[in-house]
């Protein structure tokens, strides 16, 4: 049984403040879902999470079993047991699944001549065509092919706790169940804790949440089980949209506009929403 | 003078290099050189020098023809142009000049081999070959210059691609760390016919390679790769023409590099349309990996067009590792000094993926890895040093 606690998390970028003090703790096996609006800072979360450059941490504490996670290099946190799915996963050209699978076993001690095998069952499962596989990571891959991709490596690599950022973005029905389901079954086959990060719902229907947050601002503004999410199925962030900030428009029903996470940015989105 | 600007010329002192008036040593069994031919297997010819003089007397089968050559300076004088002082020297010292020549309308199963062995030190070494295939013939050469020597070496390679010939030829060149190469390179390609003139450069301290390849009869094509990667103070210096004589010719040049801790690299190209090359496409595109702050790569792309009907582009980059890459590979639990090693393979294997001799892949891949360890070892030393 692990846990991971995030203490009045506060990062910025571009000298910017996103988050703004965020605490959650999740246990092994559990679901917990962050919900916000765009630009409440939920891909800054994931990233921050990670370590990703450009961030800047400035005030908290992020510990998985007590190790803080936050001193430790991008891949060291992924060794501990942190893995990030991301929203756009990168292209890295010349570089296949393979290879960073197999280094990245080397790297934690596990055995290499594992993954082959791993990787055919994995992609097998969440329907991810065997072919695309040799190919270099997520080059001429469809949003949907990334997506299936990204769950491939988490249910290879079995981490403690995956921060999946709009895994959902980009997916058609079935891809989105096949993914869904598939992190659904790793909380109980490997025990692994989700904190799935969304705009939207229906990834939930099939990656049933334990815990759900409203992320708004830069803050959880309110946490609750899973009602939650229905509720906001019907009456959307509009409640949330100036919940916090002094400085948001009262009343308002629209999204707060941000430039790292603009809802006119997003070729993922959703547009059933 | 352009030609030479970014190069190592001035640093070149021609009094310490001595000719030969005989290989410096008997031929031997080259652990560089087995490598690779055991890679390629079977050959059509097989030709072998040791600083610069004939081993043996090479043989050809299959439609390949190889001779000594004492009259390469009938070659159409067209094919190199006017002469710098490297090709007058080799023009005037080569001891054993090679023709090899492929038959028309031949198609030889195996490739042919030229392998240039460099043992001497303090030699000025001259390898000179030429390379004619036939009207309608279809063949692959491949050319190594290897060896320990701390010599200077100065190869000529010149290519004839006869009317709708399919020639496919491979520079790989693996000199020791101290070793100089200018080399020249010269391509003259016939109507409807396609070359593919490929390079590797590895070794050498400053290793300079010139290839120009002219189109000279409507419909000819050529593709022109590299790939280099300079370790420790080694410098690779590329220049390039690609020159469209002729209308509806085409050309593309894909050359990847990457430096490593103090290395340098040059690339300069040429596209040049001459007057009445209508229909011409050209591409151009250098894109260079630079691994370490100590390092450094110039690119210089250039253009000279003369004629309005023609699609040409140029395409040149240089830079680090890409962060967002390597965010990527470390979120996967990748240690960083081997997601730089992922991606620095990855990128310039997109390059031997392209190679002709699809064979000889897995060699240079180790050779790359090889350097690798070497650039991450001295690397890991300046650090110690510095501190």
């Amino acid at each position: 049984m692990s846990t991971l606690v995030i203490e009045g998390l506060q990062a910025r970028i571009a000298g910017r403040d996103i988050l703004r003090g965020i605490d959650l703790t999740i246990a092994s096996g559990e679901v917990h879902a962050v919900m916000g609006p765009n630009g409440s800072g939920k891909s800054t979360l994931s990233h921050v999470l990670l370590g990703r450059p450009g961030y800047e941490v400035t005030g908290g504490r992020v510990t998985l079993d007590g190790e803080d996670m936050l001193a430790l290099p991008t891949w060291r946190r992924a060794q501990a047991g942190l893995f990030l799915g991301m929203q756009y996963p990168i292209e890295v050209s010349g570089v296949s699944l393979g290879d960073t699978l197999t280094e990245s076993f080397r790297a934690g001690g596990r055995d290499p001549a594992a993954v082959g095998a791993a990787v055919a069952g994995e992609a097998a499962r969440v329907g991810l065509d065997s072919r695309l596989l040799d190919r270099a990571l997520n080059v001429d891959l469809s949003g949907g092919e990334r997506k299936r991709n990204e769950t491939v490596q988490l249910a290879v690599l079995r981490p403690r706790f995956a921060v999946l950022d709009e895994i959902d973005s980009g997916l058609d029905v079935d891809a989105l169940r096949a993914v869904s389901r598939r992190v659904e079954a790793a909380t109980t086959e490997f025990d692994l804790g989700v904190l799935a990060i969304t705009h939207y719902t229906r990834l939930l229907r099939e990656l049933r949440p334990d815990h759900v947050h409203v992320l708004s601002k830069g803050r959880i503004v309110r946490s609750g089980g899973p009602e939650l999410a229905e509720e906001l199925e019907r009456t959307g962030y509009a409640e949330w949209a100036d919940v916090v900030d002094e400085g948001g428009r009262a009343g308002s029903a629209q999204p707060v506009v941000d430039p790292f996470a603009g809802h006119l940015a997003d070729p993922f989105a959703d547009p059933l929403a | 003078m352009e030609e030479w600007r970014y190069s190592r010329i001035d640093s070149l002192d021609p009094d310490r290099y001595q000719r030969l008036d005989q290989p410096s040593t008997k031929p031997a069994e080259h652990p560089e050189l087995a490598r690779i031919t055991a890679a390629v297997g079977a050959t059509s010819a097989y030709v072998e020098t040791c600083d610069g003089f004939l081993v043996g007397s090479p043989d050809g089968c299959d439609g390949v023809v190889v001779r000594p050559a004492t009259d390469l300076d009938q070659a159409p004088a067209d094919l190199i142009g006017p002469p710098d002082a490297f090709v007058l020297a080799n023009r005037a010292y080569a001891p054993d000049p090679v023709v090899v020549t492929i038959r028309a309308g031949t198609t030889p199963s195996a490739p042919v081999v030229v392998a240039h062995w460099v043992a001497a030190d303090g030699a000025a070494v001259f390898p000179r070959i030429r390379i004619e295939a036939g009207d309608d013939s279809e063949v692959t050469v491949i050319e190594v210059v290897a060896g320990p020597g701390r010599s200077l070496v100065v190869p000529v390679t010149e290519i004839e691609v006869g009317r709708a010939a399919r020639l496919s030829y491979l520079h790989v060149q693996t000199l020791g760390d101290h070793a100089w190469q200018i080399g020249r390179q010269a391509s003259r390609v016939d109507a409807d016919a396609s070359l593919t003139s490929a390079a590797v450069a590895l070794g050498g301290d400053y290793a300079r390679l010139r290839t120009d390849s002219a189109l000279v009869g409507p419909g000819a094509s050529s593709r022109l790769l590299a790939l280099y990667f300079g370790t420790g103070t080694q410098m690779h210096d590329f220049r390039t023409v690609q020159d469209h004589r002729a209308a509806k010719t085409s050309s593309d040049l894909l050359y990847k590099g990457a430096v490593a801790n103090t290395a340098r690299s040059v690339y300069s190209g040429l596209i040049r349309v001459e007057k009445g090359a209508r229909g011409t496409n050209a591409f151009q595109t250098n894109r260079n990996l630079v691994l370490h702050d100590g390092a450094h790569a110039d690119s210089v792309p250039n253009l000279e067009i003369e004629d309005n009907d023609v699609r040409c582009s140029h395409a040149s980059a240089v830079g680090p590792v890409s962060e967002d890459e390597r965010f990527y590979l470390e979120s996967r639990g990748v240690p960083p000094e081997v997601t730089d090693r992922l991606i620095t393979l990855g990128f310039l294997g997109e390059v031997i993926e392209q190679l002709p001799l699809p064979s000889l892949g897995p060699v240079l891949s180790d050779a790359l890895a090889a350097k690798l360890g070497v650039a991450e070892r001295l690397q890991g030393e300046r650090l110690e040093n510095g501190r």
